[in-house]
């Protein structure tokens, strides 16, 4: 995984509500047995017609937004499906942050196990940002995570929480995996008082 | 004396494997359900790092997002390349991994969150994960179920844990009884319609109440798959006498001395007098209409008797949303819900493919014929088709004028060639009415079975409680 320390870009705003992830991947693309080369189908339905042209209006389609890496997006961003497709896709498009006042529980998780941070923020912070975001490709905003802040163009900086051990991978691009294998001993304790305290699992 | 603990409190201290300084938690998993769309990427992360599944024999896979519904499926052309070579990748890691499977060709293959319980996998007090976010639906058994991404798939494959922080406790009553015509979906539909789509966002559900402890073990699986939809991590219920009778003598529950050993750590699985819940919604059982939805989000429900709301009567971000879920949805404020016409009727998915949804169904269905376009069956297990085929479920049903398929997920999410064309409009009993779901430009209204087949005799929303006769 790649690391996440500090980031500056450009910023899509996606104001609207309960971005749910077959928005963000159709089911047609989960069709795949790759993590990779998902990015041209982010937001399919809201980005090409039916015949697959671009649609002028969709935000990733406009000259100033198309080389996004952050998106700033309205309440409960990644509702729906487990789907890691979906920051599958996002990340190969180029998008490493998002931020929102709120995330779909496993949307949220998926993401720091791909290298991207979700950020979240109080109503009043994302409504700053994203007027900072619609203001196009010279409005770049400014994600840190060791510090754990967001910094509009014009300097106006928001702090945000993150859980600690979530920072501490993503900082360092760490796979959890091994570091739960260090742990194999733990496991091997648990199981075998687990198989005299209920035998019948 | 220690401190009262909820049901989910005791479930999680049971399987805490290990816990860090800031509470990180490294939580234990007894079950995981696996099926070919979320898995394959996890397997190659094995097989890149030369680990393996740690517990194959806790392990479950089968096909079901992709595979075709029609009779003719065993022939592998019915299906498109990448869905087959999806569905041949479960079917090679299982065997290369030796974890328990069910193939396309076992007539106990079906929805995973179907077999599970079918098969005696899942048991209360459990810890179950799959990568799929209806998992929830095994909270009925008043275990710990949720869904993971492919990434945490991985994980469990190896190390058969979850790293996890642990959720607050909210507890959902449904108090008093059901009206006739209204039924478990109509309880999950409700409940969201009142908390929102994250109103369970950091939290697990605790579903308890007269209503809750009434419904039958299918009703309950319908009321838990739905928790996801409200943001929760899972929904639970605490096991009673009827889950008890329904594990027992399941091809995988415990048997003899381990049954009686089961049974007595079951009966400690309930909410303690007195434990704490940080959130707290009641609702009368009384008061729950058969409800459909409107919009493009699970939240967007109203009572049948109801009209489509105007997006004037919402505040904040939810105007533009429902602006745009009426032009997608194509309705106008102020229209009657009975007045919406459909198309196609989908009766299935994890949320309403059990026999007892087929059973809801039927009762409304006998001696009736359809008055929509399509109308399709599909039973959420190789066993419940069997089954239904056996009560004459199944005769009632074609007699209709409906097909009745194969196990699978199907129109659900139109995974497989079940989809929806631009424009029509369905009235289907699984769990998502998000754009483009079940199909591209395709419309959603997410309503119980019982209500899915009224529309389907009808050719439009339908109150239930009007085919009902006097027991209305």
């Amino acid at each position: 995984m790649e690391k996440f320390t500090t980031l500056t870009g450009i910023a899509a705003p996606m104001p609207l509500v309960n971005i749910d992830t077959d928005m963000i991947i159709p089911k047609q693309f989960l069709k795949t047995i790759k993590r990779s080369g998902l990015g041209v189908n982010l937001f399919d339905e809201m980005r090409y017609t039916q015949d697959g042209k671009e649609i002028p209006d969709f935000v990733l389609n406009k000259p100033q937004y198309r080389k996004s890496q952050i998106i700033v997006a309205g309440d409960n961003f990644g509702c729906g499906s487990s789907r890691e497709h979906a920051p599958w896709a996002l990340l190969d498009f180029g998008i490493r942050c998002v931020i929102s006042t709120s995330f779909a529980d496993i949307f949220y998780n998926n993401c720091f196990k791909n290298g991207i941070l979700p950020v979240v923020l109080p109503p009043a912070a994302v409504e700053t940002l994203m007027k900072d975001a619609e203001k196009g490709e010279n409005a770049r905003i400014t994600v840190d995570l060791e510090a754990q802040t967001v910094t509009s163009s014009d300097g106006q900086s928001f702090a945000f929480e993150v859980d600690a051990f979530k920072k501490h991978c993503l900082l360092n691009g760490l796979d959890d995996i091994g570091l739960t294998m260090e742990k194999a001993a733990a496991i091997d304790t648990f199981e075998a008082r687990a198989a005299t305290a209920r035998p019948w699992i | 004396m220690s401190a009262p603990r909820t049901l989910y409190d005791k479930i999680w201290d049971d399987h805490v494997v290990h816990t860090s300084e800031d509470g990180t938690c490294i939580l234990y998993i007894d079950r995981h359900l696996v099926h070919e769309v979320t898995s394959p990427q996890a397997f190659e992360g094995l097989r890149m790092t030369g680990r393996k599944v740690r517990a194959p024999e806790k392990t479950i896979a089968v096909p079901d997002h992709n595979v075709p519904t029609t009779l003719d499926r065993a022939n592998a052309a019915t299906m498109t390349e990448d869905s087959r070579i999806q569905v041949e990748a479960l079917d090679k890691n299982a065997k290369d991994f030796g974890i328990n499977y069910y193939p396309v060709s076992d007539v106990r293959q079906g929805i995973v969150h179907i077999v599970g319980p079918e098969q005696g996998w899942t048991l209360p007090g459990m810890t179950v994960v799959c990568g799929d976010s209806h998992t929830a639906t095994h909270g009925a058994f008043g275990s710990l179920a949720h869904g993971i991404g492919t990434s945490e798939v991985e994980h469990v494959l190896a190390t058969q844990t979850l790293i996890q922080k642990k959720s607050k406790n909210m507890k959902v009553e449904i108090t008093g009884s059901l009206r006739p015509g209204v039924t478990a979906k109509d309880i999950t539909l409700s409940v969201i319609g009142e908390t929102g789509t994250a109103g369970g966002t950091g939290y697990v559900i605790e579903y308890c109440g007269q209503a809750i402890r009434e419904l039958s073990m299918e009703g309950r699986m319908t009321v838990c798959n739905m928790a996801i939809e409200g943001g929760a991590r899972a929904g639970l219920i605490a096991p009673d006498e009827k889950t008890f009778a329904y594990v027992m003598g399941r091809p995988h529950a415990p048997k003899g001395a381990k049954w009686e050993a089961a049974l007595a750590y079951w009966k400690t699985l309930y909410t303690d007098e007195g434990a704490h819940f940080d959130k707290v919604v009641t609702i009368r059982g009384e008061d729950i209409a058969p409800v459909v939805t409107w919009g493009t989000s699970p939240e967007d429900v109203l009572p049948i008797t109801g009209t489509v709301p105007s997006p004037s009567d919402f505040s904040g971000g939810k105007v533009e949303a429902v602006q745009r879920s009426l032009d997608y949805m194509g309705l106008t404020a102020g229209q009657k819900l009975t007045d919406i016409k459909i198309d196609t009727v989908f009766i299935g998915s994890c949320t309403n493919g059990r026999i007892e949804d087929l059973r809801a169904a039927a009762a409304i269905l006998k001696g009736k014929k359809i008055a929509v376009k399509r109308a399709m069956v599909v039973p959420g297990s190789g066993l419940v088709r069997a089954q239904a085929e056996e009560e004459g479920l199944a005769q009632i049903f074609i007699d209709a004028g409906f097909e009745w398929r194969l196990a699978g997920c199907s129109m659900c999410l139109a995974m497989n060639p079940d989809q929806l064309a631009p424009g029509e409009r369905c009235a289907a009993t699984s769990n998502r009415n998000f754009e483009g779901r079940q199909g591209r430009g395709g419309r959603t209204h997410l309503l119980s079975p019982a209500m899915a087949a009224a529309a389907a005799i009808t050719g439009h929303l339908t109150d239930v409680r009007e085919l009902m006769g006097e027991n209305a």
